[in-house]
């Protein structure tokens, strides 16, 4: 056989080798989904999503779970969006700027690359050790307790780095032209960030924080270490009230349970008809994160088309 | 020279860290002229343009000696106790490549003065129009100005930046081959514009293109290797220069 034959052969047994193994990842979790599927279809009811917990797996349901993972997410966002982009936008434009736009970074470069590696590294910490800082820095030294703002502050550590990553990935795919441009027309740094760095890489930062609340929402170690409940049968305190101030957010420092630990202890339980209510509830989760990670791809699609170089 | 100055370097001397780029430049920039710099890649051309406007502050490790002057009123421009960003206001800058921002038209053109905190609709329309006048480009665009600048072509982008850098009313306006990127459909617009725009502001362009620099410019200085060779009005430099290197260069033995 001559050679070119030889290479035709590699090529195409490379090429089906390839699609089987991405049959394997797909079939596995089609398999995985469709088991799910099966054990808790029949308890995806109206009821199951506006009962709480009970002792009788046919009585219980995800109420409290779901209402404390959509608060816990939104403490999340609020805390992890405002310092991530802040942060990623201080790295790229300002630490690293010296390199790029020059002026002014606060820090010795020393510092600088220091900040820089420890941030990176952040990525790679477990997410228990995330809890067990929690947990001594906000429940025990600040004294939130083991309530909702704890655990939105811890999950809002958690994905930070991914936030900044994402952050500044997308800054520095803003070509130096269009910064220059802007200097040239007697722009102040701040001034090119608001009008074109910050507008420019909108669609890439969006896009990294849902895919980092899409991770936090379906977290369970961090929030047991900091003591989510396992059994809630109540939901927080209202943020309206009817006395003045009308706002209130003592529902901030109520205890919680969060999806993935009421699908954690259910699992735990002996009987079989838990186990269909956990299955039930991975479906609910799985379908919010589906439905966050759809919407980043949307929203990088949109601001790819909006934004050409 | 007999015509009226505008800018004056004098003495200059620039440094990439240790890198020594420009040797003691001293260049005249005629009022209302068009002033070309030419010379082979890596002389400094484009360097020293860019200390017009003080681009070179941008990054680190850059040094300048020497002074350029900024007349009437007698503005060492590379002091520093001027800030850069007040230098940009008044010297505007045309790039290689085609840079518009990715936004409109309208807002391309009005961003200059946005962040001067200018925000008067009326005032903001007016400086639209004039300014696409003055770039020739108002005719082609005057139906779609809120439309993404990225749908024009590449010579008309080029004329954008050019109404961008109009805009601000600048009293230096500095090109730096702004015609390279472009075709020669393109190019002979953009070189129609200058000679036009000259009867309004003083014009240093960067080429590396001789024909360019004979065709539009008043005066020519030719670099090489980071000093001036030789500099004076444009018909002498390209019919009879004083230097042997410059006649080498302009015709064609190296470069």
């Amino acid at each position: 056989m001559d050679k070119v034959k030889i290479s035709r052969y590699l090529d195409a047994a490379f090429a089906i080798t390839g699609l089987v193994f991405c049959f394997i990842g797909l079939g596995i979790i089609t398999v995985l989904f469709v088991d799910l599927f099966i054990d808790g279809a029949p308890r995806l009811t109206l009821k199951f999503f506006t009962s709480f917990p009970s002792r009788f797996p046919e009585e219980a349901g995800i109420l409290s779970a779901w209402v404390g993972s959509l608060l816990i997410i939104f403490i999340t966002a609020l805390a992890a969006i405002p310092i991530g982009i802040g942060a990623g936008i201080y790295l790229e434009e300002y630490l690293r700027g010296p390199q790029k736009i020059g002026g002014f970074s606060g820090v010795p470069v020393w510092f600088a690359s220091f900040i820089e590696i420890n941030i990176a590294n952040l990525a790679g910490v477990p997410s228990i050790i995330y809890g067990l800082l929690a947990l001594g820095i906000f429940v025990y030294i600040l004294g939130f307790g083991e309530s909702i703002l704890t655990g939105g502050l811890t999950l809002a550590l958690l994905i930070l780095p991914v936030v900044i990553m994402a952050t500044r990935e997308a800054i520095r795919a803003i070509p130096q032209s269009i910064r220059e441009a802007s200097y040239a027309c007697g722009a102040t740094k701040w001034q090119t960030i608001r009008w074109h760095v910050l507008p420019y890489s909108m669609g890439g930062i969006l896009t990294g924080i849902i895919i980092g609340l899409s991770r936090a929402i379906g977290e369970t170690a961090p929030l047991i270490t900091i003591g989510a409940l396992t059994f809630v049968a109540f939901l927080p305190s209202s943020p309206i009230s009817s006395e003045f101030p009308f706002i209130s957010f003592k529902w901030l420092f109520d205890s919680f349970t969060v999806l993935p630990v009421q699908i954690f202890n259910w699992v735990s339980r002996p009987q079989k008809g838990f186990h269909m209510n956990a299955a039930a509830a991975s479906i609910v989760l799985m379908l919010i994160t589906l439905l966050m990670n759809g919407f980043a791809i949307y929203i990088r699609y949109r601001f790819r088309r909006k934004i050409r170089w | 020279m007999v015509d009226e100055l505008k800018a004056e370097a004098r003495n200059l001397n620039f440094y990439y860290g240790k890198n020594h780029v420009l040797k003691n430049i001293n260049l005249p920039v005629a009022r209302r002229k068009i002033t070309a710099l030419i010379g082979p890649s890596g002389c400094g051309k484009t360097t020293f343009l860019r200390c017009f406007n003080r681009m070179h502050d941008l990054y680190p490790g850059n040094r300048y000696e020497g002074e350029i002057i900024l007349y009437p009123d007698k503005l060492n421009i590379l002091s520093p106790e001027v800030d850069p960003i007040k230098v940009r206001m008044q010297i505007s800058m045309v790039f290689q490549k085609p840079n518009p921002f990715p936004k409109s038209i309208y807002e391309n053109v009005v961003y200059g003065l946005r962040i001067r905190g200018v925000n008067k609709k009326s005032y903001l329309d007016e400086i639209v129009e004039k300014s696409l006048r003055g770039a020739a480009l108002w005719d082609e665009v005057k139906d779609r100005l809120h439309k993404p600048a990225y749908d024009l072509s590449g010579g008309q982008q080029q004329r954008l930046c050019i109404a961008r850098a109009l805009a601000t009313n600048p009293r230096i306006l500095l090109f730096d081959e702004p015609t390279s990127a472009l075709d020669p459909i393109a190019t002979a617009k953009i070189e129609e514009l200058m000679v036009e725009l000259k009867k309004e502001v003083t014009i240093l362009i960067v080429t590396h293109n001789m024909q360019q620099a004979a065709r539009v410019s008043d005066y020519t200085a030719f670099m090489y290797l980071g000093e001036i060779i030789e500099f004076g009005k444009t018909d002498k430099i390209f019919t009879n220069p004083s230097e042997k290197l410059t006649e080498d260069y302009i015709t064609g033995r190296f470069g």
